[in-house]
This record gives structure tokens, sequence and C-alpha cells, in this order.
């Protein structure tokens, strides 16, 4: 095991796993996504396949994270000089290239969010979680807290993304809500945690409200 | 206002099945084969004839651009499908794709059909999971009903539908990043010429087109042009989907015409500004990258291409990011710096500095921790940024601190004068 520094957060180490490689369910999941390219264009996978040695991760070690010796596994699986799979794991933020907690909260602050609360949202996962700083990882290794940039929801303001999931209209109240659920275990349904019909107005849609269509056969 | 009859997103709110069922009852898939027996040049024709300007961003005309496609290619061509929505204040393509999915399909074999393209690549942003999973479903249906696949809707043509996830980079809407990122590479943007249509993904003959653009395309071959042409205003047709965020009573997306004013829009689908339309101070009308403007011109501004570039701003993705007399501006656009400088792909000297440099100093003009004549060191530097770059993201990032100083110099000077009557120690100019 090489213990490696992560210059990004203030030096806290981490462990390097000694080996990965991809399991049943990932080489299944693989083979199915590099036949979507043309014939010798297996690179265009990369990104799916960054993806699946992440999510392998999550489920042999609880941590949803792409370690250097996946990296090697997907290049040595893709054909691609191992440099190339580094690059991409680290230019796309989305692939974390150090452990995260088992719930990753990921907080929107772009300016959308923030005209509708996201100091707010911040504030209260914070609170919830004791993490100071982002990127940082609670100390009972619950929950990583990271700073995200626009998340495409904004009509849906202040957004908090666990995981895969965007839980929208959030306030202090409800990230303590949620929170707590993820606690206990429950993950509950993702979408408006105001009630709201996805984007349309709080107290229900405006337009579209005079379409009957055929009945669906 | 637009009646419900002719809007095209009739599943906007996912109200409805947004599957093969519930999409063929809303009118989709209704004898895709004869719009494509009416041949490619007519319906890229039908297209030009309706007007469409591109809904990504940039507004160019989209029939136009698929005519750029070569009639005959010894290599494959590609329609890829930019779905990367990424546009602060921009989510208008997420609901097409998670609610009227088999709009975008059925675009994607038009299409694709009309440019010669073999199949259509979907690159959608990585964030958007639960979305790409709608779609993935609706795609393996219309593969299994044979919308797509060997035999198209029964045309003889093939053609594949492919979804790619992206991983979190925002640059990767720029439409040569994205083709980069979906060969395997880093999205940074190429050098154009050569342009997609000759060199594109995989070197092969390319057009990438936006989400609404292409999920349009049916409802205009079905409808026709003189129908699409029939709504919004001259050179800027059709409806067209915007997001109203912000400091609105009811922030929600909505299909309205193009060239409806501003005011209408917020005050009848967003249940106004908070507060009272007196209370609004800025709107940026079309995503973070076009500049802000002042509520005197809001009170009058159309929402549409021509109109809001008059008012030296621009629709942008008619992405509406309302905020009222609370709102810090400063901080609000200074916001914006961190997320171009944190976007920057870092490939040219002016962007990746620039915009870090831009950064700092808005958050000290946020202070007012700074010397009045740096507010035209500022200005100044976001000319040299400008034009500068390989994409645009150095203009997007330079555009909105533009818009600020051209409106709200006053607040900024004040701002200033304020730190320094604290008795605050001078600043060094441009202590970057």
């Amino acid at each position: 095991m090489n213990v490696v520094t992560n210059v990004e957060d203030r030096g806290e180490p981490f462990e390097q796993p000694a080996r990965f490689a991809f399991d049943g369910e990932s080489e299944a999941e693989l083979a199915k996504i590099i036949a979507r390219y043309p014939a010798g264009r297996q690179a265009s996978a990369v990104i799916p396949a960054l993806y699946i040695a992440q999510r392998q991760m999550k489920r042999q070690t609880g941590s949803a994270w792409v370690p250097v010796k996946a990296m090697d596994a997907v290049a040595a699986r893709l054909e691609m000089a191992p440099i190339r799979v580094y690059e991409v794991a680290t230019f796309y933020f989305m692939f974390n290239t150090k452990p995260v907690g088992t719930y990753h909260l990921q907080v929107c602050t772009t300016t959308p969010c923030w005209l509708r609360g996201s100091d707010e949202v911040t504030e209260a996962c914070r609170k919830e979680t004791g993490i100071q700083g982002w990127g940082e990882t609670s100390t009972d290794g619950m929950f990583t807290m990271t700073e995200v940039e626009c998340l495409g929801a904004c009509v849906n303001a202040p957004i908090l993304q666990v995981d895969d999931d965007f839980y929208e209209d959030m306030d202090a109240r409800k990230v303590q809500d949620l929170l707590a659920a993820l606690r206990r275990g429950e993950r509950p349904a993702a979408g408006s945690m105001a009630g709201r019909q996805a984007s349309a107005p709080a107290d229900g849609p405006t337009t579209l409200t005079t379409l009957r269509f055929a009945p669906e056969k | 206002m637009l009646a419900d009859k002719d809007r095209i997103f009739t599943n906007l709110y996912g109200l409805h099945d947004p599957f093969l069922k519930g999409a063929r009852a809303r009118g989709d898939w209704d004898n895709t084969k004869a719009l494509m027996e009416r041949g490619r040049d007519a319906i890229v024709q039908e297209m030009k004839d309706s007007g469409l300007r591109g809904r990504g961003g940039a507004g160019f005309p989209t029939g136009l651009k698929w005519s750029f496609m070569p009639k005959t290619s010894d290599r494959p061509c590609y329609l890829v499908v930019n779905a990367d929505e990424s546009e602060p204040g921009t989510c208008k393509d997420r609901d097409i794709i998670r609610h009227d999915p088999h709009k975008l399909i059925e675009g994607c074999l038009v299409a694709g059909f009309a440019m010669g393209a073999c199949a259509a690549f979907i690159y959608i942003r990585g964030e958007f999971f639960n979305e790409a999973r709608v779609l993935q479903a609706a795609i393996d249906e219309a593969y299994e009903a044979g919308l797509i696949g060997g035999n198209a809707c029964g045309s003889g043509y093939a053609f594949d539908v492919i979804l790619h996830r992206g991983a979190g980079a925002y640059i990767c809407g720029e439409e040569t990043a994205l083709i980069e990122s979906l060969e395997g590479k880093k999205g940074m943007p190429r050098m154009k010429p050569p342009f997609p249509a000759g060199v594109g993904l995989y070197g092969c003959p390319s057009t990438v087109n936006n989400v609404e653009s292409i999920a349009v395309a049916p409802t205009i071959l079905r409808r026709g042009a003189a129908w699409f042409t029939s709504l919004g205003r001259q050179n800027n047709t059709g409806p067209k989907v915007f997001c109203i965020s912000g400091h609105v009573n009811k922030p929600c997306n909505v299909e309205e015409e193009l060239g409806i004013p501003l005011k209408e829009l917020i005050e009848k689908y967003a249940g106004g500004v908070r507060g009272g339309w007196d209370n609004l101070l800025a709107v940026i009308p079309g995503g973070s990258s076009v500049p802000l403007i002042p509520k005197a011109v809001c009170d009058e501004v159309l929402m549409d291409f021509d109109s809001l570039r008059a008012a030296r701003t621009g629709l942008g993705t008619a992405a509406v990011i309302v905020m009222d007399k609370s709102t810090d501006l400063i901080k609000a656009i200074g916001r914006l710096s961190k997320f171009y400088m944190h976007e920057s792909c870092g490939q040219c000297t002016p962007c990746r500095e620039g915009t870090g440099w831009m950064w700092r100093v808005m958050m000290r003009m946020v202070e007012g921790r700074a010397d009045v004549s740096e507010i035209d060191t500022l200005e100044q530097v976001t000319r040299q940024v400008e034009g500068h770059t390989i994409c645009a993201l150095g203009d997007a990032a330079a555009w909105p601190i533009q818009g600020l100083i051209r409106h709200f110099r006053p607040m900024m000077e004040e701002r200033i004068a304020t730190y320094k009557s604290r008795g605050a120690a001078p600043v060094p100019l441009a202590a970057e």
C-alpha cells in the first residue's frame, strides 16, 4: 500500500489499493458499453469505464472513488496509454480520485442556487455533518461534502445532490430531515422536496392544462 | 399567449407517461416513415423555411447547419446531440430528456436521415444520471419497436442512437470539446476550421445540435414551416422553452413564443418578481454567459434573439435569472466568475489565467477593497480575454462582468468608497 498525499485538501493522507480488477458485474457492463462504439474506437468508452470502476469500488469498499490501479485497469481494457486515462480521470469533476464518504453531498452554489439560498443549504450540511471545509469527510465516514457548479436544475434551486440523486427546492430544515433519513439508512425519493411537480410552478401548471391526448393504447 | 395546442413539449412537466405508449398518444412516431419519404432535401428545406434558430445559445439557423453536411461521403456521417446542459440558469433540456425522450429520439432519426448520418450520439451531462436512465430506456424501447436500428420505422434506413454520459465538465457543451470528450479525451476545444461538418467525430463529417433544436424537428415537419413561422417574430420564429429562476415567486419552466415581453413572461408564468415588479434590480436573460440588464431595460425588452441583442445582451439558452433589490449584484456576478474559473479547460492562456484573475478582482470588488481605477483595469482585462481564445468560454467569462460595469458602475464605486471611508489601508493597484 502506498500512502499518497493529496495536495487538494491540506494533505490528508489516504491509501491507494495495491491492485484492482474488474469483477463479473463490471465486466458484463463494460462489454455492453464498448460494443456501442464503432470498431477501433473503444477509447470512447473511457468515461463509462471509469464510472464502472467507481461503482465497483462503492460496492466493494463502500466508497465511490477511482484509485490509480483502477485507471490502469481501464487503460489495459481499452488499450490506451495509462496517462490518457489519468488525464481523463483528473479532468472530469465527477471522478473521485480519493475516497469519499458513504454519501456524497454535492451542494450547488452557483448563482441561481445562491440566489435561492444555497448558503443556508451549505450551512445546514455543515451543522449536521460536522464538516468544516469543502472536500472533507465527516469523522464517522458517512458524508463527504463537495461544492459543485451549476447542476442544471435551476428552477428547482437550491439543489443538494446526494450521490446521483438531485434533491430540489431545499432549505435548512429539509437538509436536516434528509440527512437524518440517510443516517437511518433510508433513501427518500429524489426530486422536489417541496412537493412540486417537476419544473412546474409551485401551485401547479398554468399551461398544458387544456390538452386531452388519445387514450394510451 | 401561446395556446396549449401550439405547444410542442406537451409533457414538459412529466404529468404523463414519458415512454412509448404515452409518447405515441401525444403524436410522436406517427408515421415517421412518411416524413422520411419526403427525402433529405425536402426535410432540410422545410427546416430552413421554418426559420428555426439553434436552441443551444448561439441561435444559428438549424436547417442551414444541416445543409453543410456533405451530400455524399465515403466516411460515415454522424449527428451529435448536445445534451450537456450546464449553462447556469438553464434546465430545459433536462425536462425534454426525462419527460419527452421520444421527441428527441424521433428528432435524431429525421435529422440524422436529413444529413445522411448513420448514427446519433447523444452526449448527456454526467450529473443527469436519472435523466440518462429514462432516455436509455426510451432508446431501448425504440429499438425494440423497430423505430430505430437496421430498418428504422420500416424505411429501409439504418440508424443507431447511442447515449453517452459526460462526467462533469461545462466545457464539453462547446461542440468541439464535446467531440473530443466523446472520443475519450479531455474536453478541450479544437481549433476551427476545420469545422465538424468536414472533420468532426472520429474525423468524420458531423453536426452538433442542441437537444431542443432536434426535439422540435418532427413537430415542425408534421405541422409545417408555415405553422412554425406563424409563432414568434420575424427572424425569431417558433416557441421556445424558457427557464425562470432566481427571485421570482414561482420559478418554473414554460414554453412560450419567442418575442414575449420579459415582464409578461415573469409576471404571467413565474408569479412575478418577489416583492413586486418595482423590487426588480436586474435580470440575466439568457443564461450566465450573457450580460445582465437593469430593470429599466427589463420593463420593455422582448425575449428573442434580435431584441436582446439590440439591448446588448442575448437570448442565449432563454434562461432568465431574476435578481431583486436584496441581491448583492457584485457578488452574484462574482460567483459566475468563479464558475468560469472552475470550468476553464486551461488550454488557452488568456482564459486559464484571466478567469482566475477576474474572479480574484471581483472578490475584492465585493468587499470594496479596491481602487476605483481598477474597475477600468478589470474592464480592460475582460476585453483582452474576449475574442482571444479558441472557444467562447473566454467571452462568456468576460460578458457578465462587462454587463455589470456597463450598468452598475456607480454601485461598484460606492462599495469602494464605503470601504475606504472605514479608514482601511489603501490597496496596491491590481495586486493579483
